[in-house]
């Protein structure tokens, strides 16, 4: 009976710990029941992607009303496999929370610190899993809400600043794809993604159906931080609280790009976004500039993590590149690079997160020589580098090689030549680290470090060994990536 | 605390009625204009007005922050509960038709509890707000 | 096209694009807030005015309520109120953690000029 109602407990689990944890009022106890949910969250997305995989698409009937009328949760192989990343990402970076937290943030704050990450781990499973857009927009707006407060927690007060300027950019954000969705209904009277999609090919000439894409399309590009509305992320993820910045690298983008693509493919269609408007040229300039620019300006960084964040700009290019050719390799490449840059960008603010809580700093002076001090903590760093560089048997590169046949298959020489150049910037950036960390030797009063915690550790080393794994064995990532990319391109949930 | 007695008058004969008024929106959401929302905002505005009126030190005794976090966290509990109480009852998540014989008389149920949740939440959301900002720096 | 029936849509981008503007010209963070509420607002007005349900020439039996009672069959549709009860929500909480945001910067700083904000971090 229990697996019948997996659709609902995925997101009613986790919301119903954030106020237990608000009612624990102890850092420890809030911790162990955020820990013990985000895993259990993880379970269920596991048993609901096999659900998905061997049944075909599930849907669920929120309070028992049929599907166009009332809220219907949909879950085909596309958001199986979002859920389980967002979920793999929260159940890894949660015990990683423990050591980080009680050194970054206020003891009387940390219950509220986890209830406001419960509720963005909610939110952004919400998003996923939903099947009708005002409640996609409810679920954005509480996902938002959450991560505005938990950057504010960094201990930097540049971190209000960063979290006001992401709480302004982000709200015209959602405003913007509430004007898309109020468009949509005004012309259709549904708010269901299946019969939107049904009724929106008969309506297609009309303006406001053109607006509501214009806006919706704006409106996902600012909350995925699409080149050049991605203002609000370097300073986010580098003021915020360093588990923060992991979870939310890893998850609440590549979240946006899944709201890009629902809308496209599923709502619009890709005839419609790709034919009648011409968004595949530019998604393709813009990705393309993201790439470059993101990359280049990385290279300057001496904060690594905002040279992360700026690498994290450029790989939401790829992404956006993957869907700009509207072709099912270019698709596979945008998907699968979905989850990669989840594990290799979780793995990597993870280990900064390691080197944060022992050395207190993340720039990249303070690094020197900390390849012997914190040997595994920065072989993890590497190895999930590589992966970002796209070294073979990693996989960055397997993201990379669809996203290059499918530059080629459509003629395009020089985007796959732009792909390649970006790859080398980004072995640029990551090979200053390594620079100083394993070829300089440390300042004389640099202080004594050790090896972080094994709680932290072992999860950003699981992430790593993700990176590498799925990098060899493609057949499950791939496997379902090529699957929810035909299905998407047939149009149809 | 306001040193003008019509408005401390006013105000003591004034509170009372706004929080009756904050009951029956609340009680009578699921059959009329209302509900926890609005219920639970003029519920909250009548403390308000205390605050304004009588300090922000003296409302703080009479609503202390760690009830209205406790309050919060109830309300929110409330609303997933019965949601959840309907799928062991033998129906989908938040579906109030199995918690009668009639499904009518299940919705009315369920909504009236629900909306009980929302205005617990609500109200103790919009006085913690207000306490929060106006007591901030004194 | 008719520009004075769609007025609604004029009131609402007047309000959108005002909004906007304070957001991006204001440097006082108070006032940027304000800015966002009168944006959002724009859209509320969008929706709740777009579930008006009229007939043409009508007399009496306009779109009305969408409270059932002898003599009316014309409704104005209910929904998109509901949305935006929602949606102000939304917006509340948003200018709520917005200000408490601004209550810590204005700790932390002791200003809430956007220049001056920068100019005490030395960037």
């Amino acid at each position: 009976m229990i697996s019948l109602h997996l659709p609902a407990l995925q997101v009613v689990v986790p919301l119903i710990s954030a106020p237990l944890c608000v009612l624990l009022r102890r850092g420890f106890g809030a911790w162990l029941l955020a820990t013990v949910i985000a895993w259990t969250a993880f379970a269920i997305s596991l048993a609901l992607l096999a659900q998905v995989l061997s049944d075909g698409a599930l849907s669920y009937k929120m309070g028992g009303w049929a599907a166009p009328w009332g809220i219907e949760y949909r879950i085909d192989r596309l958001n199986a496999f979002m859920l389980v990343i967002v979920a793999g990402i929260g159940a890894l970076v949660m015990p990683c929370a423990y050591h980080s937290v009680a050194r970054e943030i206020a003891p009387e704050r940390q219950h509220l610190f986890y209830a406001a990450f419960m509720l963005a781990l909610t939110g952004l499973l919400g998003i996923v899993i939903t099947g009708d857009v005002f409640n996609l927009y409810v679920f954005l707006e509480i996902t938002s809400l959450a991560s505005y407060t938990l950057v504010a927690l960094g201990a930097d007060r540049r971190a209000l600043r960063a979290s006001f300027q992401y709480l302004v950019l982000g709200t015209i954000g959602a405003t913007f794809i509430l004007i898309g969705i109020g468009l949509l209904y005004m012309v259709t009277g549904t708010l269901n993604m299946a019969d939107l999609a049904a009724r929106i090919p008969a309506l297609q000439e009309l303006r406001p159906v053109r607006a509501a894409f214009a806006f919706i399309v704006v409106g996902a590009g600012l909350k995925l931080a699409l080149f050049p509305l991605h203002l609000w992320l370097p300073n986010a993820y580098t003021y915020a609280p360093s588990v923060v910045s992991a979870f939310l690298a890893a998850t609440a983008t590549k979240v946006g790009v899944y709201v890009l693509m629902r809308f496209i493919f599923t709502v619009f269609g890709a005839r419609f976004a790709f034919e009648m408007m011409p968004l595949g040229e530019i998604l393709m300039v813009l990705g393309l500039l993201a790439v470059m620019v993101g990359s280049l300006v990385a290279v300057f960084q001496t904060n690594v993590k905002r040279m992360l964040a700026y690498s994290s700009i450029a790989q939401i290019g790829y992404m956006a590149l993957g869907i700009s050719f509207a072709s099912v390799n270019g698709l596979v490449a945008g998907i699968v690079h979905l989850f990669n840059h989840a594990a290799m960008k979780g793995a990597l603010f993870l280990a900064l997160a390691c080197v944060f809580y022992r050395l207190g700093s993340v720039e990249l002076d303070a690094m020197r020589g900390l390849g012997r001090r914190m040997p595994l903590t920065m072989a993890t760093f590497v190895a999930a580098g590589m992966s970002l560089v796209g070294v073979p048997l990693t996989v960055g590169f397997i993201s990379k090689w669809y996203l290059v046949v499918a530059a080629i298959e459509s003629g395009l020489w020089p985007v796959a030549v732009i792909v390649l150049v970006a790859s080398l910037l980004a072995l640029v950036y990551i090979w200053r680290v390594v620079e100083v960390a394993y070829f300089r030797e440390p300042d004389g009063d640099a202080p004594e470090v050790t090896e972080a915690p094994a709680a932290m550790l072992v999860p950003t080393m699981a992430l790593a060994a993700a990176c590498i794994y799925f990098g060899i064995d493609t057949e499950l990532t791939v496997g379902v990536a090529t699957e929810a990319a035909l299905s998407l391109l047939e149009g149809g949930p | 605390m306001s040193d003008l007695l019509i408005l401390r008058i006013v105000a003591k004969l004034l509170i009372p009625y706004i929080l009756l008024f904050g009951l029956y929106v609340q009680t009578h959401g699921d059959f009329g204009p209302g509900g926890g929302f609005q219920a639970g905002v003029i519920f909250a505005s009548g403390f308000i007005l205390y605050a304004l009126v009588f300090g922000v030190a003296n409302a703080r005794r009479v609503v202390p922050p760690r009830l209205m976090a406790t309050l919060i966290a109830l309300g929110v509990l409330l609303f997933a509960g019965v949601g959840l109480a309907a799928l062991l009852m033998g129906g989908n998540y938040l579906e109030y038709a199995v918690f009668a014989d009639q499904p009518a008389r299940g919705n009315h149920i369920g909504i009236w509890l629900v909306e009980l949740g929302v205005g617990i939440t609500v109200s103790a959301v919009m006085l913690t707000i207000f306490l929060t900002i106006a007591g901030r720096g004194r | 096209m008719d520009v004075i029936g769609h007025y609604n849509y004029w009131v609402s981008i007047v309000l959108m694009m005002a909004g906007f503007y304070m957001v991006i010209a204001s440097a006082n963070l108070v006032k940027k807030l304000v800015g966002l509420n009168v944006f959002q607002t724009a859209v509320f007005l969008l929706y709740i005015t777009m579930s008006k349900v009229s007939v043409p020439d009508c007399a009496i039996d306009c779109g009305t309520a969408p409270i059932f009672k002898e003599g009316f069959t014309v409704y104005s549709n209910p929904l998109p109120s509901v949305l935006i009860l929602t949606a102000i929500v939304v917006s509340v909480s948003t200018t709520a953690v917005a200000l408490a945001i601004i209550v810590r910067i204005k700790e932390a700083y002791g200003s809430v000029e956007e220049d001056e904000m920068l100019r005490r971090d030395g960037e």
